[in-house]
């Protein structure tokens, strides 16, 4: 069992409420998942840098501030408890290859050029507050309780996952072919960081994305080439999307309104957005792929 | 009685519920803010008129025996599960697994109900006046399944002795499920059913009647592929 939560803004109405929206969601799915727990943020950019989430673990931030200066000039830091936010316009190919190379102990959670993306074991509601989810503005959000099964409680066991520049997926449920599928992904150039069955997720949607097949079609193949259970939530700079497999076992509710779209694992979790009771609230579809965005 | 979720805990108004003094008249109470709360009303025994207005969460009324309970919103994951008796009425959607293991009652849901509608029923009476998600009746032994809309696949795979009656399209039929013919018993038996779910638009006429072909009562090496 997992909690998962999403959401998407139809309109600018509630941009600058979205950390607050989301926040609220994640601290109800503390039962589904008090393990770990994660969340990732876009916030639309025209500056022309990109953003890399780096989780620097036991590093002190001084002395990486201090190290990672002295690589790279043109850059800013943004400090949240053990995770950066580090803006610069170094190419992705390029920073991450510094960082694996000269920074071993800092884990890279995430990049791209909206995508903020925060995740660390421990209680919900203490990571929520750890990174202050409720100062976040943006367009859309994806959020995930942990409650870990097939491997270990670690920060790269925990969601959301990020595999490719602006995206993120969270899962819950149990894929039976990750096995097979990390190994043709590896084959194709994917690389994993952990033993986790989302993580392949991920990777098998960045490898579609990056053959320019659309976040709806890569999901809706990946209910053929995906086994197990799972309600996935998946995000793009753009888009937004939510699937359930065939069986449906993992829970999932849609409340839809005018200014925003919300998925959760229950109900509860959206019990304190506004105008929810107003909204058009739905169970969706088993092997069907919904899509906001692009 | 108005018991506010929002000001009480859970446990505070299913305790209350649950211990109601017998020689009590006043029997009407209303739960206000429910917020997609897990196991709302559930464990009643006594006689109660109960109306909830918003949405609930997992096994609302569960285990009910003789309350009557509406719900003015969405139910979650199965909504009067293993019901003794009494009366159950979702105003809106239900999620799946609505009415699992119910050994009596009545189910009334004026929306959609998703999968699994009705697992496994042993006795209650469900009502769908939308459609029924896939394996609907699944393993069901006794009791009656109506659903005024559509069915999913796999629609009533190795069920015992209940009655399904269907209005609009099944997708499809699961092991040992087969239509059978309404006769004059079946069609009174379901008028009445209507009836208590107070549906008056619909003709039992119109419905079709699914049930046991009982090819897999006893395993029979000949119908290893039914299995």
């Amino acid at each position: 069992m997992c909690g998962i939560v999403g959401i998407y803004l139809k309109t600018k109405k509630f941009e600058k409420n979205l950390g607050k929206m989301l926040s609220g969601m994640l601290n109800n799915m503390e039962s589904r998942g008090p393990d770990s727990a994660g969340f990732a943020v876009y916030k639309n950019s025209d500056k022309k840098e990109y953003k890399y989430s780096l989780c620097i673990n036991n590093l002190d931030f001084t002395k990486f501030k201090k190290d990672i200066s002295k690589k790279i000039r043109n850059l800013k830091l943004n400090q949240y408890s053990d995770h950066i936010i580090v803006k610069t316009p170094e190419i992705p190919k390029k920073f991450i290859k510094l960082i694996n190379k000269e920074f071993p102990e800092v884990s890279i959670v995430g990049y791209g050029r909206s995508i903020e993306i925060f995740k660390q074991v421990g209680n919900p509601k203490d990571v929520v507050k750890k990174f202050n989810l409720e100062s976040f503005s943006g367009t859309h959000g994806i959020g995930h309780t942990r409650m870990a099964t097939e491997s270990a409680i670690t920060t790269d066991g925990s969601h959301p996952y990020s595999t490719g520049e602006d995206e993120c997926l969270v899962h819950n449920g149990s894929l039976s072919n990750h096995n097979n599928l990390r190994r043709e992904l590896k084959k194709k150039g994917n690389t994993f960081t952990s033993e986790n069955d989302t993580e392949v997720a991920a990777g098998y949607v960045s490898n579609s994305l990056s053959n320019n097949n659309s976040l709806k079609n890569t999901l809706v193949s990946g209910l053929k080439d995906l086994d197990g259970f799972y309600t996935f939530i998946a995000g793009t700079r753009k888009g937004f999307a939510v699937v359930r497999d065939e069986i449906a076992c993992k829970p999932a509710v849609i409340a839809e309104t005018k200014n925003y779209v919300a998925i959760a694992s229950e109900f509860q979790a959206m019990a304190h957005l506004p105008d929810v009771n107003n909204a058009k609230i739905f169970e969706p579809e088993p092997g069907t792929v919904y899509s906001w965005g692009n | 009685m108005k018991l506010d979720l929002k000001k009480l805990k859970l446990r505070e108004v299913n305790e209350q519920l649950q211990s109601i003094d017998r020689k009590i008249n006043d029997r009407d109470f209303t739960i206000i803010n429910p917020e997609g709360n897990h196991a709302v009303c559930a464990g009643l025994t006594e006689e109660l008129n109960i109306n909830i207005k918003g949405h609930v969460g997992y096994y609302c009324a569960g285990m009910n025996q003789k309350a009557n309970i509406t719900i003015e919103g969405n139910v979650g994951t199965g909504v009067a599960e293993n019901m003794m008796s009494g009366k159950v009425h979702v105003k809106g959607n239900a999620s799946q697994s609505a009415g699992a293991t119910a050994h009596g009652g009545l189910l009334v849901i004026d929306g959609d109900a998703s999968s699994r509608c009705g697992i496994s029923m042993k006795g209650i009476d469900i009502v769908v006046k939308g459609s029924v998600g896939h394996m609907s009746g699944f393993m069901s032994q006794a009791g009656n399944l109506v659903v005024c809309g559509d069915a999913g696949e796999a629609l009533g795979d190795s069920l015992y002795e209940t009655n399904i009656y269907i209005r609009g399209k099944v997708k499809s039929l699961g092991a040992d499920c087969v239509e059978k013919k309404m006769d004059i018993k079946h069609i009174k038996k379901l008028s009445l059913l209507l009836k208590k779910a107070n549906i008056k638009n619909h003709n039992a006429e119109n419905f079709k009647r699914y049930g046991s072909a009982k090819k897999l009562y006893n395993f029979k090496i000949d119908n290893i592929s039914n299995y």
